[in-house]
């Protein structure tokens, strides 16, 4: 029998400022199903959930187009109170939960069951008590359909993750008419019990006919529970599948598959004589949100190495931690003496430069000049660009002229478009901040540059000149760079080998000609465990 | 009309335009009234000099990025001793005021330091607990001053009193030794050209450092300490640097400030003195994160052109009033919140 559907979204189109980053999606979740929507970071998910909210920042961005039938009937959702009236309720990433109160208060948050009293029926209902018994038999009820056996009254505050996520799908499975669920990730932060016991919920959830949409990262866990599958990709939905034509290998193709414009046409032949200029051991960082747990990776000189992998996976902490801007532990050496980590200006000393990913946050003096910005590091750290006042050393003047001739040089060599050295950096489009940035770091003569999110909120010409300049400081100057990025197209069209990090571990290094399965099963982190069964 | 006015508040700020409105309002009612202008032209050049260095101390410790400097106090306090100590000494002169500027340097460094300590605990706090450290030093020191050993008659209270007066009259000692210093004739009265001249030249050194190597690591730390610190740059270093010469400015502004006002005044009398400090440069343009020597002396300038000419006219207006006094309250407490709401609403 044919379940029906409880929601069709057919050709829903959304872009943001020209930008177009939904093209045309169509996605139908039947009664009673777990349907998981997988697919990289940036590939539309979140624009497509925030569709389904009816959250405001689709709206007063214009809104989107195409139909949305919800059981039945064609629907407009102009806010997330339209959303929940309908019956779809969200679990959410980061827990919505008032530490100080009690399960019970926090499941029946808003929604209190209430009685009259005698003072309520002269005053009005705003006056009305709560009915404890009726809110915590109803919370029990909740919680027992989630197999969680715990006190309903306990505060919320010091308890373990797994039993905060539980809570917050109990709150939604309180709800009466809740009809679809959407759960974002619910598993990123569980131990492999917990996200087990998740999972076996989900079943008991939709066995009540409630539908689950499932978004995760995790391919085997889209095995084990989902009924049918949707990917998406850049805003496509590339593929559909149900669980019986579905494998891990053909959903991680679907996931990463693109074509890849190879910029640097050869690829660095292997048995090329290289040595390691950089060996990094061990290498642990604390960096919030990219936590890097024990890498271990080597580094050829002269070569172009990328670090890939989710968002959230730890790729971003390895240049951040061996550049001191996290705390880091572990061993890194370049030229095979080690490296005081935890310290930017004994990094830049021995030759490494950093590009950030956060270019307007960390990268950049804003209201101050190109030429200054370019200069900065250098004069502070290796003391260029600067003159004695009136011949008296010690009193370290900076050096107007020096400063002016190099930004000059600097702004014509890498083309950097402003009105001119003197322009403040925050009025540069992303492409010229990004340059300014590169501009800062060659000043320091870097023997190894760290590029991080080299093209992020850049537009495509710009990011074309960004990788050029990238190949060019490579092949000209033989300046090893150790790029990281989001976007593995890009890690393939330039890079020699590319590094996958998952869950702040090495998961493996790849050819940029390498397979699409193969990214894809790195990406997702079941690259291992599949090659075995292949094998 | 309407386009010219949103350009110039673009441009100025909204502070510096409507104080420069009203100061211009002032001197049209003060020719009217037939006031003596040359007088009210040389009492501000006056107040200009004698505040001046106080207001340009505000200029490392917002480049550092600790903000507008409410525990100013803490300067004031060092200079303060130091001008007790160089009448103990029994100089008079110049000889004394050069000593009391060269012995509230030390002190001052050492209080700077330990300011710049406790700042460096509660980042992001720094103005209220600023503020709050310069309340607590004045009523420390009104201790202190009771019962730090001095023995110069001219101090201590009179008849076999124990501690220092309240005032203490400079007037043999280093009395308007700069104000006097090559004073220029105009018309009848006679202009303070060593006082401005020495605020010039605290203005140019101050200018020359902004574009040491310190000076470009401190703008640096302020601006974005992040950026800073991926630099290389010891953030905290820069800003106990910012801060420590903002106190050696706050000491050796209150002498300047005292031998042209002519007493030193203990107590409770440096209690709010910060305050116009800050709503000096604040009128001038700067905020709590960017500040140019060209807002020290604009602000200096329009703040106490406002107050010295404000205090005549409207005291000709409404006589038996001292509302003038109350206009100078409005306009720097006024101009302070104006400053305050605008912290980090711009980005």
């Amino acid at each position: 029998m044919e379940a029906r559907n409880i929601l069709q979204m057919t050709n829903i189109e959304k872009d943001y400022f020209g930008n177009k980053v939904l093209k045309g999606i169509n996605l139908n979740v039947k009664a009673g199903e777990i349907h998981a929507l997988v697919g990289e970071n940036g590939a539309g998910k979140s624009t497509l959930m925030n569709i389904i909210f009816g959250m405001p920042v689709i709206h007063s961005t214009g809104g989107f187009s195409g139909e949305v039938i919800f059981d039945g009937e064609k629907v407009e959702i102009k806010s997330p109170n339209d959303a929940m009236k309908f019956g779809i309720g969200m679990v959410h990433q980061e827990f919505m939960l008032l530490p100080g109160f009690t399960i019970t208060e926090n499941i029946k948050l808003n929604r209190e069951i209430t009685k009259h009293n005698p003072i309520s029926r002269i005053l009005g209902p705003a006056l009305k008590s709560l009915d404890i018994d009726k809110m915590r038999s109803d919370s029990k009820k909740a919680l027992d359909t989630l197999g969680m056996n715990i006190d309903d009254w306990l505060p919320v505050a010091g308890m373990p993750v797994g039993y905060m996520q539980f809570i917050e799908i109990a709150r939604e499975i309180d709800k009466e008419n809740i009809k679809l669920l959407v759960f974002d990730e619910p598993t990123a932060v569980l131990t492999e019990s917990e996200a087990d016991k998740l999972l076996d919920a989900m079943k008991t959830i939709t066995a009540r006919g409630i539908s689950i949409l499932f978004i995760t990262h995790r391919l085997d866990e889209v095995m084990a529970v989902a009924d049918s599958i949707t990917v998406m990709r850049d805003g496509e939905q590339v593929d559909f599948m149900t669980n019986a034509e579905a494998t891990v290998e053909k959903i991680a193709q679907a996931m990463v598959g693109r074509k890849v414009d190879r910029i640097v046409k050869t690829v660095k032949d292997e048995n090329e004589q290289h040595d390691i200029i950089l060996s990094i051991k061990n290498l642990k960082v604390d960096m919030p949100g990219e936590k890097v747990n024990g890498i271990d990776l080597e580094i050829k000189r002269g070569e172009i190495i990328g670090i890939g992998g989710l968002a959230g996976q730890g790729k971003i902490g390895i240049a951040n931690g061996i550049m001191g801007l996290h705390n880091a532990i572990g061993e890194v050496y370049k030229n095979g003496e080690l490296l005081e980590l935890n310290n930017p200006k004994k990094a830049y000393e021995r030759k490494l430069a950093f590009v950030s990913e956060d270019r307007r946050g960390v990268g950049l003096l804003l209201d101050t000049s190109i030429e200054t910005n370019i200069a900065i590091t250098s004069m502070q750290l290796q003391g260029k660009f600067l003159k004695p006042l009136l011949g008296i050393k010690g009193l370290e003047m900076k050096d107007e002229k020096g400063i002016r001739q190099w930004a000059l040089g600097m702004i014509k060599d890498l083309d950097i478009r402003c009105v001119g050295p003197t322009q403040f950096t925050r009025r540069l489009s992303g492409g010229n901040q990004q340059k300014v940035c590169i501009a800062r770091a060659l000043t320091m003569e870097p023997d190894i540059l760290f590029v991080s999110e080299p093209t992020r909120g850049i537009d495509i010409g710009a990011k074309k000149l960004v990788l050029d300049l990238l190949i060019k400081l490579n092949k000209e100057f033989g300046m090893t760079i150790i790029m990281t990025s989001s976007e593995l197209g890009e890690l393939r069209s330039i890079c020699d080998r590319i590094a996958i990090v998952y869950g702040g571990k090495l998961e493996g290094i790849l050819d940029p000609t390498d397979s699409d399965v193969n990214f894809g099963l790195m990406m997702a982190g079941e690259y291992s465990a599949h090659k075995k069964e292949v094998i | 009309m309407k386009s010219l006015w949103k350009k110039l508040i673009e441009k100025y700020g909204f502070p510096k335009v409507s104080i420069v409105i009203f100061l211009i309002a002032l001197c049209m009612t003060a020719v009217m009234q037939n006031q003596h202008m040359p007088g009210l032209f040389k009492d501000s050049l006056v107040r200009i000099g004698m505040n001046g260095i106080l207001v340009l101390a505000m200029v490392p410790s917002i480049m550092s990025g600790t903000g507008l400097n409410f525990g100013l106090s803490l300067g004031i306090m060092a200079g303060l001793l130091a001008g007790c100590i160089s009448i103990e000494l029994d100089l008079t002169g110049m000889t004394a005021f050069a000593v009391a500027v060269l012995i509230s340097i030390p002190i001052s460094i050492v209080v700077g330091w330990l300011y710049g300590w406790l700042l460096n605990r509660v980042k992001g706090d720094e103005m209220t607990v600023g503020t709050y450290l310069g309340f607590s030093i004045v009523s420390f020191m009104s201790i202190g001053w009771l019962l730090i050993p001095f023995k110069s008659p001219e101090m201590i209270w009179a008849i076999g009193g124990k501690g220092l007066r309240t005032t203490i009259a400079l007037t043999d000692r280093y009395a308007k030794i700069l104000d006097e210093f090559m004073a220029m004739p105009f018309f009848d009265v006679m202009l303070p050209t060593g006082a401005l001249l020495f605020f010039a030249l605290c203005c140019y050194l101050m200018w020359l450092f902004t574009r040491s190597k310190t000076g470009v690591a401190m703008m640096a730390a302020g601006d974005n300490p992040k950026f800073a610190s991926s630099c290389g740059i010891n953030v905290d270093r820069q800003r106990t640097i910012g801060t420590i010469i903002s106190t050696v400015l706050g000491g050796i502004g209150i002498l300047v400030y005292a031998q042209s006002f002519g007493f030193l005044q203990l107590y409770q009398a440096p209690l709010m003195m910060p305050f116009g400090a800050i709503a000096a440069i604040l009128i001038g343009g700067a905020t709590a994160k960017s500040a140019k020597i060209s807002h020290v002396i604009s602000g200096t300038i329009l703040f106490q052109a406002l107050l010295t000419i404000s205090l005549p006219v409207i005291n000709q207006m409404m006589p038996e009033s001292n509302l003038s006094e109350i206009v100078r309250i409005i306009v720097s407490n006024g101009v302070i919140l104006y400053a305050l709401t605008k912290v980090g609403g711009n980005d």
